[in-house]
Formats: structure tokens, C-alpha cells, sequence
């Protein structure tokens, strides 16, 4: 007899480490929060199975998106950054091959969206958004320009602070997560209600990407680090009796 | 000082927004990329079992639909299996991803996802669940992303022996996971964020 480990179910999401669904300093939130309690439930198979999405599927500069949507020879206009990290579970592992999704405005603060109406102009060699899957540690790169801060309808006067959007998979679909980016040192940050949704400043650093001049390319971009976590599983031993099949 | 666990904490999680679609549906946001938007297609070829619809809206606690809500579904094929490597009972249907990724149409708020019916999948403890869909919803508003699951009306026996299903307190709000039939494989589900009708949504 011996002891092998199988991965458990999915660890319970902490809530006090979640935004409520209900934050009416973000007006949008109030009409679409529901009001009765989250019914919870351990993780079954549906929810410990996600898609796979293969390296093959991914075009060379999807996760370039200076050119991704630039014409030959053409580029964004904008501060170059790489944006890297790893992602990772809550174990500290690293998720591998997993998708990362990113979509931002451009360096004025302009989205290409039908319904985006910013009098910033549009840049035509920006499209706004990239992709990439992790390697084998969890780690990623992308390559972007620096998003401008932009007004939104809120309260009168309400700016998002400069940020890129992240959308992340998981092996799982009960670690699916959309989050957001900030960058180090923006005074919009704490004025921003979107982030004013989250429960402490740790949380709000915890989206906060750090400069990383390590990882800056001299003469030609800056950096900046951001690591994301998604939920773990247990980890747990069961006694293997050799009882043969 | 005793020892700290080290344990991370999970991301918090921030609003998709109203411009999800640049990141996760580009062309439908009229981007020509990626050669095609993810989870737009879920059958890659022949697939087996009966084929289906569904379709629906995002509403509100005012009943007004979602113009920019993204809907995100994943399930089993026919035979109850997942495209998965976690997956260990047997190899899925080749041609059906299990994944399903829509947008809300930007007048109507209608989404719709052309999919196979699921086959059944054990809950933990052994007994079986009743056919589902995984539902995943974001949007502007919407602070983290909301479960819930869909069931078939037309599935009474195994809804009446579901782990979930019958084990929720309010009895009454069970029909909020049921997708009515509406027309021969076509299923209708209507998520209601808020309100008396409102949708039954899962932490999981």
C-alpha cells in the first residue's frame, strides 16, 4: 500500500478577496448585481475541465500589439512597454498553457469600439487587443504601448486610470477570471470607482504592475511586471491498495 | 512569530467593462483578427448526438437585456465527456470544443450558441448529474464574473434526481436554471440578474 496524490476539488474562492456584486459607487453595478446569496457548491467535473487552446493556434504577433493591427512597415504611436509575469496558482505553481487575453485603449485613451465615443483619436495602427498562451512555468510577455487614462459616464467626473484589461482561463472553467492592470505610481488609481470596488489596498496592489527595469530593453522599451494568481485545487493523498483492476 | 502559510491569493477580479469584445471577440467589435473569434464555432466537423440552440438575453433588474454582456459556455459532448486532459473516463467527440464564447447582439441583447445536447457527468460523490451547460457571464456592471448552470426542461427525470437541483433551498427558483424548449432543438434561456425572477448564480 502506498499514498498517491490526486488533485481535489477546486479551494472555496475567497469572497472578502473578491469585489460584492452590488458597489453603487460604480453605477453600472447596481441594476446588474443579483441580491440573493451565491449558492455554493463543491467543483465537480464541469467545472474542473476548461478548453485547451494550443500554442499552433496562435498567430507571431498576436501578442504584439505595437503591430498586430499596424500596416507594413507601420507601428502604434505610444510609450513601448512589455508587459510579463507569470501566471500562477494559488500553491505558487505556475499555469501553464493557458490563455491570456488583453484588450486596452490606445496611448490617448481611445478604444476601438462602435460604442466608444472619446473625442481622443483613434490611432489606425492600433487595434487594442493581444493574446498569448503560457509556457510551461506560467510565464508570459507581451508587447503594447503605454494605454491613456480616459473619462466615462459616472459620476460627473470620473476617469479610469490608464490600465489593460486581462482575461485568463485556467485548467478549470471555476478559474475563469477577467481583471484589470494598473500601473505603479498612478494618482488616477485611487480617485477610479471601478477600483474603489476592491476590499483593501492589497488588492488593489495586487493588480498594480510594477516598473521592472530588469526587464526593460535599453534605447527601446520599458517594462513592467504583473503576475496574476487563479484559483488552486486540493491536493490530496489517496491510500493505493494494489487492489488490481 | 509562527510559521506563515505562503498560501497566494487568488487575482481579484474587475469588471469585463463594455469593450470586452476588443480582447475577446474582436471581429465581432468589426476587427479583422485571429482569423475568427474564439468559441464562435463549437463544432469543428461531423459531431455526434443531437444538435441544438440556444439562445436567449442578459436582463437586468429592470428587465432591460444586456447590449454588452459576453456569454460563455462550456460542457461535455453527447456522451458526457470533455475535451480535456482531465478528462480520464474516455476521449470526447474530436469535433466538438465544448466551448462556446457570444456576445450580445448590440441592438437586440440576444445571444445564441448552436451546440450538442450534453451527455451526463458524475457528480463527486458517484451519482450522476442531470444534462447542463456551464454558463459564465461578465459585462460592464458586473463585478466578477457570474455562474450559473442550465438544465432542459425536457429532462424531468434527471432533474428530479440532480445533486444540485434538488438540493437548492428555494425550490421555487429551480425553473430560473431550466431552458425551455421553444422549437425543435432549440432551447430558450433567459439569465435575469436581479429581481423576483431572479437567476440562480453559483459559487463553485
Amino acid at each position: 500500500m502506498s499514498l498517491i496524490k490526486k488533485q481535489g476539488g477546486f479551494i472555496a474562492r475567497d469572497r472578502n478577496r473578491q469585489p460584492d456584486a452590488y458597489t453603487p459607487e460604480y453605477k453600472s453595478s447596481v441594476k446588474r448585481s443579483p441580491n440573493a446569496a451565491l449558492v455554493s457548491f463543491p467543483s465537480s467535473i464541469s467545472e474542473e475541465t476548461a478548453p485547451m487552446f494550443g500554442h499552433s493556434m496562435l498567430g507571431e504577433l498576436d501578442n504584439d500589439l505595437i503591430h498586430n493591427y499596424a500596416r507594413a512597415g507601420e507601428s502604434a504611436i505610444g510609450p513601448r512597454i512589455i508587459v510579463h509575469g507569470r501566471v500562477l496558482d494559488e500553491h505558487g505553481n505556475g499555469v501553464p498553457n493557458t490563455l491570456v487575453e488583453v484588450w486596452q485603449a490606445n496611448a490617448g485613451g481611445r478604444y476601438r469600439h462602435k460604442k466608444e465615443s472619446y473625442i481622443a483619436p483613434l490611432d489606425p495602427n492600433f487595434g487594442g487587443c493581444g493574446r498569448t498562451i503560457t509556457d510551461e512555468d506560467g510565464s508570459y510577455e507581451l508587447l503594447t504601448i503605454q494605454p491613456g487614462a480616459y473619462p466615462w459616464p459616472n459620476r460627473a467626473n470620473d476617469w479610469r486610470p490608464a490600465h489593460i484589461h486581462f482575461s485568463l482561463f485556467g485548467s478549470g472553467f471555476a478559474q475563469r477570471l477577467i481583471t484589470q492592470m494598473y500601473f505603479e505610481g498612478d494618482p488616477l488609481i485611487k480617485l477610479c470607482p471601478i477600483v474603489g470596488v476592491l476590499k483593501s489596498q492589497q488588492s488593489v496592489d495586487a493588480l498594480t504592475a510594477l516598473l521592472d527595469m530588469k526587464h526593460t530593453v535599453p534605447m527601446d522599451s520599458l517594462a513592467y511586471k504583473f503576475d496574476m494568481v487563479l484559483r488552486g485545487r486540493r491536493q490530496t493523498y489517496f491510500e493505493n491498495r494494489n487492489e488490481g483492476k | 512569530m509562527v510559521q506563515t502559510l505562503n498560501y497566494l491569493k487568488e487575482s481579484p477580479s474587475q469588471t469585463a467593462g463594455p469593450y470586452v469584445h476588443i480582447g475577446c471577440a474582436p471581429n465581432f467589435a468589426s476587427m479583422k483578427m485571429y482569423d475568427g473569434d474564439l468559441g464562435a464555432c463549437m463544432k469543428t466537423g461531423p459531431i455526434k448526438g443531437q444538435e441544438i440552440t440556444i439562445t436567449g438575453q442578459v436582463l437586468d433588474g429592470t428587465g432591460t437585456p444586456l447590449l454588452d454582456a459576453m456569454i460563455e459556455i462550456w460542457q461535455p459532448d453527447a456522451a458526457g465527456l470533455f475535451p480535456s486532459v482531465n478528462e480520464t473516463r474516455g476521449q470526447a467527440d474530436p469535433n466538438f470544443t465544448g466551448f462556446g464564447r457570444a456576445a450580445s447582439d448590440m441592438n437586440t441583447g440576444i445571444y445564441e450558441f448552436e451546440t450538442v445536447k450534453p451527455g451526463v457527468v458524475p457528480w463527486p460523490d458517484g451519482r450522476m448529474q442531470a444534462p447542463h451547460v456551464l454558463f459564465w457571464i461578465v459585462a460592464r456592471g458586473i463585478n466578477i464574473g457570474l455562474h450559473t448552470r442550465m438544465y432542459f426542461s425536457d429532462e424531468k427525470n434527471a432533474n428530479a434526481e440532480d445533486p444540485i437541483l434538488t438540493r437548492l433551498e428555494h425550490q421555487n427558483r429551480v425553473p430560473t436554471l431550466l431552458a425551455k424548449k421553444t422549437a425543435d432543438g432549440v432551447y430558450g434561456f433567459d439569465i435575469r440578474l436581479q429581481g423576483p425572477q431572479e437567476t440562480v448564480f453559483f459559487d463553485i
